[in-house]
């Protein structure tokens, strides 16, 4: 049982902004979807095995790619040719 | 043969977010044919929304894969076309630019997440439209708007410039009114990309042949259980008889895995969507983000303002079922399940050499009629199975119910997507005649 609480906590771990109203209807929805995902506890069988299976990487050479003009073509805020982003600290 | 096509469609049913009212086009097998492209696909030069608010204004500065081969065909692209937001949805209703309404009935939607791509096609604006499938996003709407749909083989069209919403089940195909021009689109845009790290090598170059005798039809009888409309099911089971009737021969074959297949579907799509949609911060592209404001704060009031319900809901579920003390519950469950599923349909190919069912379990829904969103889940029972075993397949119209279109849907194995199509061309040349 998913409380309102724990929506507001996973919405804050995600990034997604929620607002008061919305959290009483996202609570029974949640728990809904949960309830059927319960059937995933019957499941019998088991993982696919790691063995055998590697990564494929190829070799890091430069290839084309788009200009530092194209890049920051969409950018909602640049300075001096480079993004510019709210605070970290 | 090259030009300028004058594109000035009436869009009453809300089929594209934007138009190109002089497209371009050069010499190629598809010289001067109109080609819409649902809006998740770069084009460059061309916004590309994914039917969001986040990325309003966001014109990509590169072509995707297919749309870089669809130009060098010759075609006109002339629109990207409307989708439920990030291709979140069955019906075209969470797009940010409002619903697409199904031109064989506007009060009714035309299935999603592709509702655009088929409603311009059966409207007849465009003969030909790219879509996406994630979980039966191109065959759905297919089915609802009496149009043919292909939901290629995992790994055979590029998903370069694609934007990601669950990269390990989505694939772009074709859409048109008739199997002929779906194989004709499909012949363009499947060519190895190396850009797709997940792309095999296996171009398609196919002429439908609607000789399918011998052919074996298996006939799951989970794709004709509870919650299907028996009247769907009877035209499907007509089809059949139809398929039967050119020499087909019909074989029962079961997938027990279904009945974990919807939920397993849903915790893979939300848990790569919780992480794919982390991109969308206003910082790169899409309207901006408030600089003034800290990270986190600034970032969570974009992503309230800028992206619907749905989308929010499926970043939340996803972001939950990887959680610490829950991923073994959800994710790493829904793995296993998606593995057996792979594995009943590899024994079931083993006696049957396509398996066909209806596509959906219903015609098309009122608009508004799935407001729950668990109930519009449910309904994506029969299509999500093809995109969890990476197999192809196709949906192509197969009679009405109250004249609401009906969709059969024909799978096949890995890589056998010429059998789906010839299976389905099959069927069309003989209802058509």
């Amino acid at each position: 049982m998913i409380t309102e609480s724990d929506i507001e906590h996973i919405a804050e771990l995600a990034d997604i902004g929620i607002s008061k109203d919305e959290v009483p209807e996202f609570t029974t929805q949640f728990n809904a979807i949960l309830d059927y995902f319960e059937v995933l506890d019957t499941v019998v069988g088991e993982g696919a095995p790691a063995a055998g299976i590697t990564n494929i990487f190829r070799d890091d050479e430069p290839r084309p790619c788009l200009s530092q003009e194209e890049t920051l073509a969409n950018a909602g805020s640049t300075e001096d040719g480079f993004i510019k982003a709210p605070r970290v600290m | 043969m090259a030009g300028t096509l004058d594109f000035s469609p009436d869009d009453r049913y809300n089929a594209f977010i934007t138009t190109c009212r002089q497209a371009t086009f050069s010499e190629g097998t598809l010289a001067g044919t109109a080609v819409a492209v649902k809006d998740n696909i770069s084009t460059a030069r061309i916004q590309t929304t994914c039917g969001s608010k986040i990325l309003e204004g966001y014109v990509p500065p590169y072509d995707a894969h297919v749309v870089e081969l669809l130009r060098q065909a010759g075609a006109a692209i002339v629109g990207k076309t409307n989708m439920d937001e990030f291709g979140m949805g069955t019906t075209t209703e969470t797009s940010a630019f409002g619903p697409t309404r199904n031109p064989a009935d506007p009060e009714r939607v035309p299935g999603g997440s592709s509702g655009g791509s088929a409603a311009a096609v059966a409207a007849g604006l465009v003969p030909m439209a790219l879509g996406t499938d994630t979980g039966g996003s191109i065959r759905c709407p297919a089915a609802f708007c009496g149009i043919v749909g292909l939901k290629p083989t995992y790994g055979r069209v590029s998903r370069y410039g694609l934007i990601a919403y669950a990269n390990s089940l989505e694939q772009i195909g074709p859409m048109a009114r008739t199997v002929e021009d779906v194989s004709r689109l499909m012949s363009v845009i499947a060519k190895y990309d190396p850009r797709d790290s997940t792309m095999l090598d296996r171009p398609y170059d196919h002429r439908p042949s609607a000789d399918i005798k011998g052919l074996r039809v298996g006939i799951p009888e989970e794709y004709f259980g509870e919650g299907v409309d028996p009247r769907v099911a009877e035209s499907v089971r007509d089809a059949i008889g139809v398929l039967e009737g050119l020499g087909a021969e019909t074989v029962p074959v079961s997938i027990p895995g279904m009945q974990h297949a919807l939920a397993a579907y849903y915790v893979i799509c939300t848990s790569e969507a919780s992480s794919n949609l982390a991109r969308f911060d206003g910082v790169r592209y899409g309207p901006a983000v408030d600089t003034r404001k800290t990270w986190h704060e600034a970032y969570q009031d974009l992503r309230l303002e800028l992206f619907g319900a749905e989308v929010r809901r499926r970043i939340m579920l996803g972001t939950f079922a990887l959680s610490a003390g829950y991923a073994g519950r959800y994710y790493a469950k829904a793995q296993v399940a998606r593995r057996n599923i792979k594995e009943d349909f590899e024994r079931a190919f083993c006696d049957a050499d396509v398996i066909a069912g209806p596509t959906m379990p219903t015609t098309a829904f009122r608009l508004g009629e799935k407001s729950d969103p668990l109930s519009m889940y449910l309904s994506d029972i029969l299509t999500v199975p093809a995109n969890l075993a990476g197999i192809p397949a196709i949906s192509v119209p197969c009679g009405r119910v109250d004249g609401l279109p009906v969709g059969l849907q024909i799978m096949g194995r890995q890589f056998e997507d010429e059998r789906v199509v010839d299976a389905a061309f099959a069927y069309e040349q003989e209802v058509r005649a």
